[in-house]
């Protein structure tokens, strides 16, 4: 059974119709029945029940309660919780129990929402397939054969299960997004800065963001409308929109959409295309006007994306030194070794791959040629991205080249994986925000339809999904 | 193209405090090649003029009162997760021979 709307579903809760209890409850035995997917890695049972019996109370006693009152939810397990353990699906925070929340967290609780539990991930948010993670993949709700997409793979799973009716992710070059698109949910990337990462296991500092992975475009809104705004805790944290981000200014007549024809080129799946093809007529139908952009630097992005990353990971995971929490080398004979056992034992493949070759475009005499050229190339982008949103209101291609692929089919061959977000990583660099919505399904599997919106442009980029939404029921 | 040595990739794994095994070292010697060799497409961007970009958001020097913030974690919360203490710290191998 499909979840109602988020507002809906807080609407009953606070008027007694139901209670939070019973939307917990439902949410616990769903992720129950839906085990052999390998979505939840822990959940948050003890303090779920109690948090909602709080609002039950609340809701009994006839005081105010939170605009999320009850609405169960499932946190992507690298945001810090305090009823679980926090592991980035790594045995290198397998033990870890964090002693405060993730700002995010903390403020959806503060309007009542409940976190149900943790959702699975490539370890450290490092991948594109979720099969990166150290507890197994999760399976494709659609297609068991097929991976969720990655890195939030757990989370677009958990929505498409009906798990939770949201879910939150981390996209820091199209972690949401992807497995929006491979499960066929919303997926919202917000502006770099407008959500607090305080509380997050940071990968890459200059693009993480957080954001919520929906069944509809108007949940995504009000989960970003609790989440967003600056917090004293994350010095890169943005001002919010004065208005509120669930006023969503729906009216596509005369609005101008570009369509990214670099990403229509080869490697991009004839099924794919077409559905993408088929979402873009119905907005033309519907008013909008439809321009061919060019945007040459995209065809740089992922290289720029492979060293830029790489050198923040090697930064942010250098914090993993086997001694003050998470995984320990007690047989180490030195200091020294007890740091390498540690981080060897402890982090998957890919983390290595990213730590090493951060660690090689941030040496001495390799810095310029590697991380400053691609810092600067960035820039070129930034430019090219400001320029055509001179001439559009908004962006529009496909989420990913493909639907989701075989388990296994990429594992082996780390290029070939990286490829799957060869359309999403330019938003990172650039830090504006992009949402990937369901359009028509190829080959029997789900498409996503990624629009794009200037820096800031949130609210707007979520009338347009919104307005697409209507048109594709 | 650059092209990894068993050696080099020995050396940056050091670097990066990871101890591989043997398998690991072939293994990342051809992954980083072509990794690296991939990004080479880079190599003959022209941006002259340019700056490079390190942040989006275009804020500068965010800065607070210098006052001591209640987070509400105590010095025992954050040692709950350590694997040794000693005088309420963290107890490490020895550093100075």
């Amino acid at each position: 059974m499909s979840w109602e709307p988020i507002a809906e579903l807080a609407k009953q809760v606070a008027s007694g119709t139901v209670t939070a209890a019973e939307l917990v409850e439902r949410a616990l035995s769903r992720i129950d029945e839906t085990a052999e997917y390998n979505v939840v890695l822990e959940k948050a049972t003890d303090r779920a029940r109690a948090r909602a019996a709080q609002v039950d109370a609340a809701v009994k006693a006839g005081k105010k309660v939170g605009r999320l009152a009850g609405v169960p939810f499932i946190a992507k397990d690298n945001f810090l919780t305090l009823a679980t353990h926090t592991t980035a699906a790594s045995h290198l925070l397998e033990p870890f129990q964090s002693p405060y929340q993730a700002t995010a967290i903390e403020k959806l609780e503060a309007e009542g929402a409940i976190m149900v539990g943790k959702a699975n991930l490539d370890a450290f948010a490092h991948g594109s397939s979720t099969e990166n993670s150290a507890f197994g993949p999760t399976l494709n709700p659609l297609d068991k054969t097929r991976v969720p997409g990655g890195s939030s793979g757990g989370s677009g799973a958990a929505v498409a299960l009906d798990i939770a009716p949201f879910a939150l992710g981390t996209d820091t070059g199209g972690s949401i997004r992807l497995p929006a698109s491979f499960c066929g949910v919303v997926g919202l990337k917000p502006t770099y800065g407008l959500v607090s990462r305080y509380g997050v296991v940071a990968m890459a500092s200059s693009t993480d963001v957080i954001g919520p992975l929906t069944r509809r475009v108007e949940d995504a809104a009000v989960v970003l409308d609790v989440m967003s705004g600056r917090d004293a805790y994350d010095g890169t944290t943005i001002e919010r929109d004065k208005t509120t981000y669930t006023d969503l200014p729906t009216d596509i007549k005369g609005k101008k959409i570009g369509v990214i024809k670099d990403y229509f080129g080869e490697g991009l799946d004839a099924s794919v295309r077409a559905s993408v093809e088929a979402a873009i007529a119905k907005l033309k139908k519907a008013g909008a006007e439809i321009i061919d952009v060019h945007l040459p630097s995209l065809s740089l992005a992922l290289a720029c994306y492979y060293i830029i990353i790489p050198a923040e990971v090697s930064s942010n995971l250098s914090r993993y030194d086997g001694q003050r929490y998470g995984l320990i080398a007690p047989d180490a004979e030195d200091l020294e070794a007890s740091y390498e056992l540690a981080r060897e034992r402890g982090f998957e493949g890919e983390n290595k791959r990213r730590i090493m070759i951060g660690t090689y475009v941030l040496s001495s005499g390799y810095y310029d040629a590697y991380y400053r050229k691609a810092q600067t190339v960035r820039t070129k982008m930034i430019n090219e991205f400001a320029d055509t949103f001179k001439k559009v209101d908004f962006l529009i291609g496909p989420t990913a080249p493909m639907t989701a692929f075989k388990l296994g089919e990429n594992v082996n061959d780390p290029l070939q994986m990286y490829l799957a977000d060869i359309m999403t990583v330019a938003v990172n660099l650039v830090g504006i925000p992009a949402i990937s919505v369901p359009a028509d399904e190829a080959n029997g599997m789900p498409v996503g339809l990624q629009l794009m919106a200037p820096q800031h442009a949130d609210r707007a980029l979520l009338g347009i999904a919104r307005a697409y939404e209507e048109l594709a029921q | 193209m650059t092209k990894f040595s068993a050696a080099d990739i020995r050396k940056l794994a050091h670097l990066s405090r990871l101890r591989l095994t043997d398998d690991e070292v072939a293994r990342y010697q051809n992954e980083l090649s072509e990794i690296l060799g991939y990004v080479e497409i880079l190599k003959d961007v022209d941006v002259t003029g340019l700056e490079p970009t390190s942040q989006v958001t275009g804020l500068t020097n965010v800065v607070r009162t210098d006052e001591l913030i209640d987070y509400g974690v105590s010095t025992a919360d954050l040692l709950k997760n350590a694997p040794a203490i000693e005088a309420n710290q963290f107890k490490v191998k020895r550093m100075i021979g």
